[in-house]
């Protein structure tokens, strides 16, 4: 075969999907511009990089020796406008992770991320919904569950009170043995296992569910409960076991933002991984001091697919990593 | 030893499970919200038949099986093993009943078969989907109706009970699908 006569030429999307993503946008920006939430641009490139042991970062060397990290999310330079005096922002960004590629999975992939200056989790929760319903133009139902609800109900499993351990049996017990080297002796993964092995394909289809009150240590970015501080402030949106979004009323102190890389970039170390540089830029804001706000990133390629009833990202994209 | 790392996994990769060979059937990349990256695979065990859905975590290597799928002609059997040629090499392989399975009461010399290899000795046979035989043994009382409805129960040459239509009478050859088990059509001699 010669190079003229490659068959990967072609985008993997029908020419349909493209109008349907631009029409997506333009329906999404609509929205906003409606609810004056300002849409922004911020660097794919950054000096800094997410310490999360999970997420793995494609780099880029500079000629002068120097590194750079292509964003995981555009969280972090977000966050540096609000502290800013931006107000309310929004942007659709392409981001990149690393060896995530599969059925749901591209490692360049799009993220529609948007902060809001005073609301609540559950303010942004019903703004999800509003475009949501949009998107889909139709009516949806929706479910509001706690994560410990749900991972009780269909595991038997209290996710604040178990250990690693009782997790890693149950996960033997389902046949699983090989649980424990998947989640290196870290509860908060163990968690992520299960509920993703034996909570997420159950639940029902054609309802939007909105798991909220995560445990402690699965807080990521988002700030504590003051009420009940075993959980945080945290939510995911599921829809036909889809993982959709993810978001936070966003913890703003910067000495606690501070401890948490710290005990990213320790985990890292005690995994082997490579130490990064967390963003120190991203401290200095949160300490130069950031509105109360909750923010939220939802995968517009997984959205696309859930519209469409598509079968696989590539079936949404134009050219996945194989034909980039 | 092979190895394939969990991101070369795609349906069709023999691997090796438990001390069993085995098939992917599929392989879903999962990284669930903020956790590990893993492989969630269904494979088929390929002695048992079996199939379980497994997970493997990302970046991990498990050892390849060498197990290769070959068209061999059926020799003969011995009682205890049946015997395969290989027609380009000529090279012979045999395999016990638990190999060769069903597909022992279908095939007789000359038949192709799919064999599967598993270090180079059969692991499954596969019997051709469709085996011409002769009837050795049906009641030939039940002459007359010819509308095919009831059938009678009828053993071939191979030892294999399959039911035929009334009119088909001992001797006479006939065309049995082995996927299903049953009769076909009636050969012309």
């Amino acid at each position: 075969m010669t190079e003229l006569e490659n068959k990967l030429w072609p985008p993997t999307c029908s020419a349909a999907l493209l109008h349907q993503r631009a029409e997506l946008y333009q329906t999404i920006r609509a929205f906003f511009v409606e609810k004056g939430v300002l849409e922004v641009e911020t660097p794919l490139l950054s000096a800094a990089a997410s310490c999360d042991i999970n997420l793995d970062s494609f780099s880029i060397d500079l000629s002068d020796a120097k590194k750079l990290y292509l964003q995981t999310s555009p969280e972090f330079a977000m966050k540096r406008l609000l502290a800013s005096g931006s107000g309310s922002i929004y942007q659709i960004a392409k981001s990149f992770r690393q060896s995530e590629r599969g059925r749901f999975h591209n490692p360049e992939f799009t993220l529609l991320e948007w902060y809001r200056v005073g609301f609540n989790l559950s303010d942004l929760m019903s703004e999800m919904v509003e475009l949501l319903m949009l998107c889909f133009g139709q009516n949806l139902a929706f479910r509001t569950v706690t994560y410990q609800q749900l991972f009780q109900q269909l595991t038997g499993l209290d996710p604040h009170q178990v250990s690693l351990s009782d997790l890693m049996a149950y996960a033997t017990t389902q046949g699983n043995h090989e649980a424990s080297k998947i989640c290196a002796g870290k509860l908060s993964n163990g968690l992520d296992y299960v509920f993703s092995q034996y909570v997420q394909p159950k639940l029902k289809k054609d309802v939007v569910y909105f798991v909220t009150g995560y445990p402690k240590c699965m807080a990521m970015l988002a700030k504590l409960d003051d009420a009940n501080p075993i959980t945080a402030k945290r939510f995911e949106v599921y829809f036909n076991s889809v993982e959709l979004a993810n978001g936070y009323e966003e913890l703003t102190d910067a000495d606690e933002q501070h401890q948490r890389f710290q005990h990213e970039l320790m985990e890292r170390e005690q995994d082997g991984l490579a130490n990064l540089p967390m963003d120190k830029n991203l401290l200095a804001a949160l300490a130069h001091g950031m509105p109360e706000c909750s923010g939220v990133a939802l995968g517009l390629d997984r959205l696309l697919m859930l519209m469409t009833g598509t079968n696989a990202i590539d079936d949404v994209l134009t050219f996945p990593i194989d034909r980039a | 030893m092979a190895t394939y790392s969990t991101s070369e996994f795609k349906g069709g990769l023999k691997i090796m499970l438990d001390d069993a060979p085995c098939s992917i059937i599929e392989n879903e990349f999962v990284r669930p919200g903020k956790g590990p990256a893993f492989s969630r695979v269904k494979i088929r065990n390929l002695k048992t038949g079996r199939v379980i859905e497994r997970t493997f975590k990302s970046g991990e290597s498990v050892e390849a099986a060498d197990v290769m799928e070959t068209e061999m002609s059926y020799l003969y059997n011995d009682g205890d093993f049946w015997y395969f040629m290989d027609d380009e090499t000529f090279e012979q392989v045999s395999g016990d009943a638990t190999a060769v399975g069903d597909a022992a009461k279908w095939i007789k010399d000359q038949d192709k078969c799919t064999v599967t290899l598993w270090n180079g000795a059969p692991l499954l046979v596969a019997a051709p989907n469709f085996v011409e035989l002769e009837v050795t043994d049906t009641d030939p009382g039940l002459k007359g109706d010819t509308s095919g409805g009831g059938g009678k129960p009828a053993t071939l040459e191979t030892g294999a009970v399959v039911r035929i239509p009334l009119f088909v009478q001992i001797g006479e050859v006939i065309k049995v699908d082995t996927r299903t088990g049953e009769y076909s059509a009636r050969v012309k001699s």
